[in-house]
């Protein structure tokens, strides 16, 4: 784990219910159900994931193959030139182990020809982009394939902001968005997700070499904790100090989750009619269904 | 003379959301199932007809109680005991989360859910009127209170119903699943409910019938487990969690009479002291405020008045 020294909780104040819960089998149970009880509601049997040889869409690849039957599962892989050839391996391993189907779409040639016209894009830019393509991709096969779009998106990277909205942000629907990191691991495990998958570093492999928790600055296991009594406890920011966290650590993560709030909400609405969408016009998702 | 032993069944269903239609069938197709199987009371989960998260949908699935659809309902307890959940709607249009029980083709009582949680996942107040009383009724099945999910969280309701005579409480429920914990073979909030249905059908010494719904609204489960359980809080049946079920078991209410010899807490129970101490109580609190009154300390500012100034 790349954890920066000096921010993990160890002997700090700690009150009853301050660590994660993991139930692999009874996750599994929940979120199998979850995903065939949404899926058919809507009138279709199958889902479409973007595997990227991780532990998150292999996780939801996985559940979508045992609740609907692995037939019913269809996984891209949309490799660019720099992604790693073990992440494509790695992806290939959870198709060989599941049993789904799985297809491959080069993002090469579209990603270079619009970056051809602005050469100066960084990394970050380059990387959304990339995102989004993959996203693009994953609907026009899910008309296709008449399958709905898998979201592999974890309560970790949704609560940091760490994704890209519209890009892997977007789904219809998400097993894993309550979920941790350090659940999806235990997760993973319960489902048989293989292990060079499981205990590798984790990396949205937008460029060479990078891994998730470098880029932050922190491991996931000492953040997930923070999270889950920041949010799920509803610890105060000094409850978080004396349970052992380093005030500078709190204050970053805190604002990070503050900052990205517009990323976990539809874009504002200006209010000029009595019943604007959202606001006064409130429907369930599965209305009728 | 009421039936001391019947065969009670619940109907643990994943309604469609909105669909009255299609619920109306599932309701038919599982009371005749539930019939087949001997059962004299059929108890639905509480807006089973309906579905839960129903927001700006609860003025359109509205049944008046002379409506054709109740009507419908009515029908399904020519051959006993029936329990609805529905949106109520009143002749002065308001609307009511209410359980409806129905015996020999008639509407025998309504229960209006008189605790809406508004906090968290739940937004009942806002689209939904307050029921203002809880009141046992008699049945072919001995004398029962009907209270919805969220009212059992609150002990007063089970303790009235046990006190008008309720040898039976029949709560219809759309309970969610949340909180998961290590090891567990059901999340947090099953674990919870299962703790007080046994613990008020001791206390009470008298049946919890405890009916959930499953499936998923917006991603939200309702995990299901139905139960019965007997007056010393063993379990007659069980459902399934979070899957659809149908559970049927033998209530026999002479088991209420044993426990009661047992142990005769309700015999016991001091009436007058508990209005006494609630009118003591209800007297300190002021009534425009829902908590008890605080007496607030005189004001002592330790700051000399700030001086105004002058942009």
């Amino acid at each position: 784990m790349a954890a920066v020294s000096g921010t993990a909780a160890v002997g700090g104040e700690r009150l009853c219910g301050s660590d994660i819960p993991t139930n692999p089998p009874l996750l599994r149970r929940i979120l199998t159900k979850f995903i065939a009880n949404e899926v058919r509601k809507v009138g279709v049997e199958r889902v479409v994931v973007g595997l990227s040889g991780g532990v998150d869409s292999a996780v939801s690849a996985m559940l979508a193959a045992e609740a609907l039957g692995a037939a019913n599962v269809l996984a891209v892989k949309m490799p660019y030139r720099t992604s790693s050839q073990e992440s494509l391996q790695h992806a290939d391993l959870v198709v060989a182990r599941s049993g789904i189907n799985s297809m491959q779409v080069e993002i090469t040639p579209q990603i270079d020809a619009y970056f051809q016209r602005f050469p100066d894009a960084d990394a970050l830019r380059r990387g959304n982009k990339m995102a989004r393509e993959r996203m693009t991709i994953l609907y026009d096969q899910s008309a296709r394939w008449k399958g709905l779009v898998l979201g592999t998106s974890n309560k970790t990277e949704l609560l940091l902001g760490y994704g890209t909205l519209y890009g892997d942000m977007a789904s219809a629907l998400n097993p894993l968005g309550d979920l941790y990191k350090t659940q999806v691991w235990a997760l993973a495990e319960e489902v048989g997700v293989p292990g060079e998958v499981v205990h590798k570093q984790p990396s949205a492999d937008l460029w060479v070499g990078q891994t998730d928790e470098a880029e932050m600055g922190f491991g996931y296991r000492e953040v997930d904790r923070l999270l889950y009594l920041f949010v799920d406890q509803r610890y105060s920011r000094q409850e978080l100090h004396a349970a052992g966290f380093a005030p500078s650590f709190v204050l970053r993560v805190v604002d990070m989750v503050r900052n990205s709030q517009f990323k976990r909400r539809l874009p504002v609405i200006a209010k000029v009619s009595n019943r604007t969408i959202d606001r006064d016009f409130r429907y369930a998702r599965d209305w009728g269904r | 003379m009421p039936t001391a032993q019947f065969t009670l069944a619940v109907a643990q269903i994943n309604p469609r959301l909105g669909d009255l239609e299609a619920n109306l069938t599932l309701y038919a197709e599982r009371t005749r199932e539930a019939r087949r199987l001997g059962a004299d009371l059929v108890i639905f989960p509480e807006l089973s007809l309906t579905g839960y998260f129903l927001k700006d949908m609860v003025s359109t699935v509205a049944l008046r109680l002379d409506s054709a659809e109740v009507r419908q309902l009515a029908a399904l307890s020519a051959k006993g005991g029936l329990v609805a959940g529905l949106v109520e709607e009143t002749s002065d249009y308001r609307f009511y989360n209410s359980a409806v029980y129905f015996e020999d083709g008639e509407i025998v009582h309504v229960h209006r859910k008189a605790y809406l949680p508004t906090y968290g996942l739940f937004d009942e107040g806002r689209y939904l009127g307050r029921g203002d009383r809880i009141r046992c009724f008699d049945s072919r099945f001995g004398r029962c209170a009907m209270l919805i999910c969220e009212d059992l969280w609150h002990p007063s309701t089970a303790y009235i119903a046990a006190l008008d005579g309720a040898l039976t409480v029949l709560c219809p429920s759309a309970s969610p699943l949340r909180g998961i914990t290590d090891q567990a073979e059901q999340d947090n909030n099953a674990r919870y409910w299962e703790l007080i249905n046994s613990m008020y059908a001791q206390t009470f010494a008298l049946f919890v019938v405890y009916a959930n719904r499953v499936g998923f609204e917006d991603g939200v489960g309702f995990w299901g487990g139905s139960e019965i359980v007997e007056p010393a809080g063993a379990r007659v049946c069980k459902g399934r969690y979070y899957e659809e079920d149908l559970i049927v078991g033998e209530v026999n209410l002479k088991s209420a009479r044993r426990q009661r010899v047992i142990s005769p807490l309700l015999r016991d129970e001091n009436l007058d002291l508990t209005i006494n101490e609630l009118m003591r109580i209800r007297g300190r609190v002021d009534s425009t405020a829902s908590g008890p009154a605080v007496v607030a300390p005189p004001v002592q500012s330790r700051l000399a008045p700030k001086p105004t100034r002058k942009a």
